[in-house]
C-alpha cells in the first residue's frame, strides 16, 4: 500500500486533462451518494441502499482504461460502478426514486441497476454473484470481440463458493477477466479478518493467478494497476486478481449502527479522501485550485437539478412484465 | 401478559431455547456481536458467549453444511439465512444433505436443525430481496416448513422447531417483525393450523403477512353482509388439511391467498387436497397470489403486485356473490 504523502510528487499524473476529468467524476460519485442518502432519509428513495462514498477510485480508475468492448459486473453496492461506467446519471436517480424514467423503468432499484448499453451487465444483489457475471461475460467475449469482463465484489466475498469456482473455471479457460475486490475491511458489521482466513491474495495464488494489492484510495494507483490486469487479461493470458484496499465513508446500508468500527478509524481514512487525494495531486501538479472549485460548484448545480427533476417524473402506473420472450 | 413485538418474540424463544438446551447452538451472518441485522438476536452473544452464538463468513452454502453435520453429531443448531432468496447457496446442503439422512441411515440419526429465514415483499428491497422461497421447498420430503403470523406463533412455532428432530426450515416475513401481540412463552405444535376468524360462506386459507391481509378483507366484506372464514395454515410443509376440509365443508368456497408465484405454489397444493377429498361439498375454488414473474421496486408496482386487502376484497365479492 502506498503510504499518504505529506507532500504529493509532481509528474504522477501521466494526464492532466484525463485526471481533471476523473475527478469530476468522483465528485459526482460522492455527490450522487449524498443526495441518495437525503433522499432516503426523505422517505423518497426506499428499502435499502449501499453507497459506494470512500471507494470512488476503484470504480472511477478502473473504468479509465475500460475500452468500448469491454463489460463490468458490480455489486449492490453499485451506484458507483454505474457512473463510471457512463450511466446517466439522472437515469440511476430515477431508478432509485422509483420512477418511468429511471434506467430500468422502476423495475430493478438500487441493488439490481443493469444498463447494458453502458457495458454494465448488471448490478449483483448475492454477495459473490457478480463473478458468476463476469465469468460467463468473459467466455463470450474471449470468442467474439476481444472484450474483458470486470467484476467487482467485496472482501466478504471472498468466502463464497462463487469466488472458488469462478476463479478456477477461467484460469483454467484463460478468460479474459478481471477481479477486483474491493477490500473496505467489513462485510456488513463483521470486520473482514474475524471471518477469513490467511490473506485474500494468496487464496488466488494458488491458483496461479496473478494477484496485486494496491492502494484503492488512490486513483493513479488504481488505474495503473488495471492497465497491467486489462492488458494481461485481453492478451488471452488468463484471469487477473486486483485487491484494492478502501474504505466506506458511511453505514454498510441504510439501517447500519457503526458501532463496530474502532476509535478513530473513520478519521484515518477520511484523512485519505480519494477525492481529497486526487485533488492535491492536481494541485501540486499545477491545476489551479479555482479550476477545481468551480467543478465543484458546478456538480452541486447539477445534483441539485436531478433531484427537482427526478421528483417531478412521474411513477410507472402499472406493472406490463412479460414472463417469457416470444 | 404484555404485547411484544414479532421479533422481539423471535428473540426471546431463542433465548428460552438457548437457556433450556444447551446443545442448541445458533450462528449466521451477523447475528452475534451486531444482533442480527433485523435485530432478532439481540443480547444473545453476549450471554451465551462465542461457543454458542457466532457470526460466520458470508458462506451460505458452509452454514446449511456445518449445520447437517452438527446436528448428526449431538448437536441441535439454528443458523439465520440472512434473507430467504439466499437459501438458494444452502440449498444443496438442505436439500440433498440434511432431508436425505433419516431415511439413508434406516431411520437411525435424525436431523434436528433449524434454518430460520426472512422472506416476503413488501419492504421495496427489489427482485432479489423479497422472494417467498416456499414453494421451492414443498416437493422436499423430510423438511418441515413454519410460516407464523403472530408473535405468539413467532415464539411458540420457533420454540417447537428447535425441539422438533427434524430439519426445518422457519420463514419470518420482512413485515410482521413490528407486529405486536401478546406471547405466553410455551411451545406449540407443528402442521396445525388455526381458524383466526370464523364465518360461513367462504374459507379463506393463507399464511405470514397474508393472514393479516386476509383478516381485513373480512372485515370489509363483513359490513357487506359476506362472512368469510379464515384459517392460518402456520406450517406450510406438512399441511393440516384435516382443518381445511372441515372449514370448506361448511363454507363450500374456498380462496386461497398466497404470497408468492402461483405456478407452483402451496395454494394449488391446499386446493389439490381439498379437491380430492369434499369436491362433492365444493361450489368455487381459487388461488389469489403473485404474477408468475420478479418482484418490482417501484413502490405503485410492487404494491400492485401483491395480493392485499384490496385485491382479496374484491376477487370474493365478484365470485361468491
Ligand atoms: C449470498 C449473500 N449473503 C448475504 C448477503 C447480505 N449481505 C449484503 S452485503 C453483505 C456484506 C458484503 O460484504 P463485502 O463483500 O465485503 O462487500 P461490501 O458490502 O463491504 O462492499 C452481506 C452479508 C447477500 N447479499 N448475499
Ligand atoms: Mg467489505
Amino acid at each position: 500500500m502506498s503510504h499518504v504523502r505529506d507532500q504529493p510528487a509532481t509528474g504522477v499524473l501521466d494526464d492532466l486533462d484525463l485526471y481533471r476529468r476523473i475527478y469530476r467524476q468522483m465528485l459526482l460519485i460522492r455527490g450522487f451518494e449524498d443526495l441518495v442518502q437525503s433522499l432516503f432519509l426523505a422517505g423518497e428513495v426506499y428499502g435499502t441502499t449501499h453507497l459506494y462514498s470512500g471507494q470512488e477510485a476503484i470504480a472511477t480508475g478502473v473504468a479509465s482504461v475500460l475500452e468500448e468492448r469491454d463489460r463490468v459486473a458490480a455489486t449492490y453496492r453499485g451506484h458507483g460502478h454505474a457512473l463510471a461506467l457512463g450511466v446517466d446519471p439522472q437515469k440511476l436517480l430515477d431508478e432509485m426514486l422509483g420512477r418511468t424514467s429511471g434506467v430500468n423503468g422502476g423495475r430493478a432499484g438500487s441493488m439490481n441497476v443493469n444498463s447494458p448499453d453502458d457495458r454494465l451487465i448488471g448490478s449483483f444483489g448475492i454477495v459473490g454473484g457478480s463473478i458468476a457475471a463476469a465469468t460467463g461475460a468473459a467466455l463470450a467475449l474471449g470468442r467474439t470481440t476481444g472484450g474483458v469482463a470486470v467484476a467487482y465484489f467485496g472482501d466478504g466475498a471472498m468466502n463464497q463458493g462463487y469466488v472458488f469456482e469462478c476463479l478456477n473455471f477461467s484460469q483454467v479457460f484463460k478468460l479474459p477477466l478481471v477481479l477486483v475486490c474491493e477490500n473496505n475491511g467489513y462485510g456488513e458489521y463483521t470486520p473482514y479478518r474475524s471471518v477469513t482466513a490467511g490473506e485474500i491474495c494468496a487464496r488466488v495464488e494458488v491458483m496461479g493467478v496473478p494477484a496485486e494489492t494496491i492502494d484503492g484510495m488512490s486513483v493513479w494507483t488504481v488505474r495503473e494497476s488495471a492497465e497491467r490486469a486489462v492488458a494481461h487479461a485481453r492478451a488471452g493470458d488468463g484471469p487477473v486478481f486486483v485487491e484494492a484496499l478502501t474504505y466506506r465513508f458511511v453505514g454498510h446500508s441504510r439501517s447500519d449502527p457503526g458501532a463496530y468500527r474502532p476509535d478513530g478509524e473513520l478519521d484515518r481514512w477520511r484523512a485519505r479522501d480519494p477525492i481529497v487525494v486526487l485533488r492535491a495531486q492536481l494541485e501540486a501538479e499545477g491545476v489551479d485550485a479555482a479550476d477545481l472549485d468551480e467543478a465543484e460548484r458546478e456538480m452541486s448545480v447539477q445534483l441539485e437539478q436531478m433531484r427537482e427533476r427526478g421528483l417531478a417524473a412521474p411513477f410507472p402506473a402499472e406493472l406490463t412484465a412479460r414472463e417469457f420472450k416470444d | 401478559m404484555p404485547a411484544i413485538a414479532f421479533r422481539t418474540a423471535i428473540r426471546d424463544a431463542l433465548d428460552d431455547e438457548l437457556a433450556a438446551d444447551e446443545r442448541v447452538i445458533l450462528f449466521g451472518e451477523d447475528v452475534a456481536v451486531a444482533g442480527g441485522v433485523f435485530a432478532t438476536t439481540t443480547g444473545l452473544y453476549d450471554k451465551y458467549g462465542p461457543e454458542r452464538v457466532f457470526d460466520t463468513p458470508i458462506s451460505e452454502l458452509a452454514l446449511a453444511g456445518a449445520a447437517f453435520g452438527s446436528a448428526v453429531h449431538g448437536l441441535r443448531p439454528v443458523i439465520e439465512i440472512m434473507f430467504g432468496d439466499f437459501l438458494t447457496l444452502a440449498m444443496d446442503s438442505l436439500v440433498n444433505q440434511s432431508t436425505k439422512y433419516w431415511f439413508l441411515t434406516q431411520e437411525q440419526i435424525s436431523v434436528p436443525l433449524v434454518i430460520r429465514s426472512v422472506v416476503g415483499a413488501g419492504g421495496r428491497f427489489g427482485a432479489i430481496h423479497s422472494q417467498m422461497p416456499a414453494s421451492w421447498f414443498m416437493g422436499v420430503p423430510g423438511l418441515k416448513i413454519v410460516a407464523p403470523s403472530t408473535p405468539a406463533d413467532a415464539s411458540a412455532l420457533l420454540k417447537a422447531a428447535i425441539r422438533d428432530d427434524n430439519p426445518v426450515l422457519f420463514f419470518e416475513h420482512k413485515r410482521l417483525y413490528g407486529l405486536e401481540g401478546e406471547v405466553n412463552g410455551a411451545a406449540g405444535r407443528l402442521g396445525e393450523a388455526v381458524v383466526v376468524r370464523e364465518g360461513r360462506d367462504i374459507t379463506l386459507v393463507t399464511a405470514m403477512k397474508s393472514v393479516h391481509d386476509g383478516l381485513e378483507a373480512a372485515d370489509e366484506l363483513q359490513a357487506e353482509g359476506m362472512s368469510v372464514e379464515v384459517i392460518d395454515l402456520r406450517t406450510l410443509r406438512p399441511l393440516d388439511l384435516d382443518t381445511v376440509v372441515a372449514s370448506v365443508r361448511k363454507t363450500n368456497r374456498i380462496v386461497v391467498v398466497e404470497e408468492g408465484p402461483l405456478t407452483g405454489g402451496w395454494a394449488g397444493e391446499v386446493l389439490a387436497s381439498v379437491v380430492e377429498h369434499a369436491l362433492g361439498d365444493l361450489d368455487d375454488a381459487w388461488r389469489i397470489a403473485t404474477p408468475d414473474t420478479p418482484i418490482p421496486y417501484s413502490p405503485p408496482l410492487e404494491d400492485a403486485f401483491l395480493p392485499g386487502p384490496g385485491r382479496i376484497a374484491r376477487e370474493i365479492r365478484a365470485r361468491a356473490r
